[in-house]
């Protein structure tokens, strides 16, 4: 009976929306009524900031059309291409990286301070190594998804549990089953930590080559709306991108679990 | 007996890095062989001592000075920007808790978000100048200095503030004194981040849209067709965003002493 009692006023207690969601709820409607109110001023260029209708109308045909899903699916592959052959070379070189002290300090330097250089400078090369098609964009995804995954790779080798190396290796287990059974599970973290910044980057740089070169994906359509001033279709295109990109970003961290990580 | 084992020690440490460096010239006289000898075409890639000799071309009839100090103008302008809007929504952030919880992962999103993208709903709102460059270098890196300074002031030691409480400082004092100083260096740390962003989406966005200074140089000389020009000029800004980075790593060494 108290424990019903409990309940019930615990119940009672709790509001029908949190304050946070209300303050959420606040901040998008006053961001839209804002927006709306500036498309509707005359402050700025007709169609720089166009209404709210105009740019659900061009999701909505955006959208409703077999073309967008054709520049999807190319960019799609191209993006997954760049994470497959970066991820793995990245995979490869982390590892040797992370277990070979020396080549550790011999060569991570480089990779530590190329990382974070801006990728798309090398699109030029790109285009002469691999032509104007989708390898130039491919390769450039390559490269930027390569730094993130071998540098967590390295960091994560070095964290492994000496233990389970020592328990590894008085199994006698083959390099390949220290690799398989020891080193990659036990560093599945910082693989797909790697692999969720590689996509991140992968998704930019292929996206960026996309823009400055290309006809067909989804960069392309985007830099096509800017040169036809087509607005309310180049802000649809990037709401969807941007929903896309966090979601995949999100979906690489719950598939690793990287939520469930204990922070100490 | 000390000053041999130290010079010992001295000398294992250089010889990795060494190697790593023979390793990399080792690479490049392979390249030139095989360019000299015409496995691979000039016309795809040039020769590296050809990219060496053109250097000092590049440097004096491109004006790489000059590009130079307009890209770290823009840097710099994006670097002041994001600090003190940065800065100020991350306090403002922890001070309301309510906004705080509401849009924080808002703005971790955000970070996660290829804003770079964006570059050609900027080029039609600021047009094809400086400011897009600058805008897009500031929205790009405006996340980590909001995170990091939410961070910063969210893990200042309770003593600390006790401390504060203790003398009946007023919550200005209390900010000042006691907050924003324990909070400094992880804050730096974001501001270190935000600086590599920046950096990285202004070069990008100058060779994208043939604006500026480095990137925009990197562009020039492709759809010139010079070959050794547009490698030497990719290995410039290579040297000056690695230069910066080393910079700022020491700049936050200087601030965190103890890490």
């Amino acid at each position: 009976m108290a424990t019903t009692d409990r309940l019930t006023r615990t119940d009672a207690a709790e509001p029908m929306i949190s304050p946070v969601t209300l303050l959420r709820v606040v901040i998008v409607l006053a961001v839209l009524a804002a927006w709306e109110l500036l498309a509707r001023s005359g402050w700025l260029y007709r169609d720089v900031v166009p209404s709210l209708l105009a740019i659900g109308r061009a999701l909505y045909e955006l959208l409703s059309h077999g073309d967008y899903y054709f520049n999807l699916g190319i960019t799609a592959a191209e993006i997954g291409a760049a994470l497959l052959i970066g991820g793995i070379s990245g995979l490869a070189v982390g590892i040797l990286l992370g277990a070979n002290r020396f080549l550790s300090r011999a060569f991570e330097a480089y990779l530590y301070y190329l990382g974070p250089t801006p990728k798309i400078i090398f699109f030029p090369i790109m285009i002469m190594w691999f032509g104007v098609g989708p390898g130039s964009k491919i390769a450039l995804g390559t490269l930027s998804c390569f730094f993130p995954v071998a540098l967590s790779v390295a960091a994560g080798m070095r964290q492994i549990d000496k233990v389970l190396i020592r328990v590894g290796r008085s199994f006698r287990a083959s390099t390949w089953q220290m690799i398989l059974k020891i080193y990659l599970p036990a560093m599945r973290h910082p693989i797909i930590n790697g692999v969720r910044l590689g996509l991140g980057v992968a998704l930019i740089g292929t996206l960026l080559a996309e823009t400055k070169l290309s006809n067909k994906g989804i960069g392309f359509l985007i830099i096509n709306a800017y040169s036809t001033f087509d607005m309310p279709r180049m802000y649809a295109m990037l709401i969807v991108l941007f929903v896309l990109a966090i979601g995949a970003n999100a979906m690489v961290g719950r598939l690793g679990g990287l939520e469930n990580i204990r922070r100490n | 007996m000390t000053a041999t084992t130290s010079n010992r020690t001295g000398r294992r440490s250089l010889f990795p890095a060494l190697v790593g460096l023979a390793t990399l010239i080792a690479a490049l006289l392979v390249v030139e062989l095989i360019i000299q000898l015409n496995v691979v075409s000039r016309f795809i890639v040039p020769p590296p001592s050809e990219i060496v000799a053109s250097f000092g071309r590049v440097i004096v009839e491109e004006h790489v000075l000059r590009r130079f100090l307009l890209t770290l103008g823009e840097c710099l302008t994006a670097g002041i920007m994001l600090t003190v809007f940065g800065i100020a929504g991350g306090v403002l952030m922890h001070r309301i808790r309510l906004l705080q919880q509401a849009c924080e992962t808002w703005v971790a999103a955000m970070a996660a978000a290829p804003l770079v993208l964006a570059y050609p709903l900027f080029m039609v709102i600021f047009g094809r100048n400086a400011w897009t460059i600058i805008m897009m270098g500031f929205f790009a890196a405006l996340p980590p200095v909001i995170l990091k300074t939410i961070e910063g002031m969210s893990g200042t030691r309770k003593v600390l503030v006790n401390v504060g409480r203790s003398f009946n400082l007023t919550p200005a004092q209390q900010f000042w004194k006691i907050m924003f100083p324990a909070a400094l260096p992880t804050i730096f740390v974001g501001v270190r981040l935000g600086l590599i962003f920046a950096l990285i989406n202004i070069v990008g966005v100058e060779f994208l849209i043939n604006y500026g200074g480095l990137g925009q140089l990197i562009n020039d000389l492709a759809e010139r067709y010079d070959l050794a020009g547009t490698y030497a000029s990719i290995c410039f800004v290579i040297l000056v965003s690695v230069l910066f980075f080393m910079a700022l790593e020491k700049a936050e060494r200087w601030l965190r002493p103890i890490d």
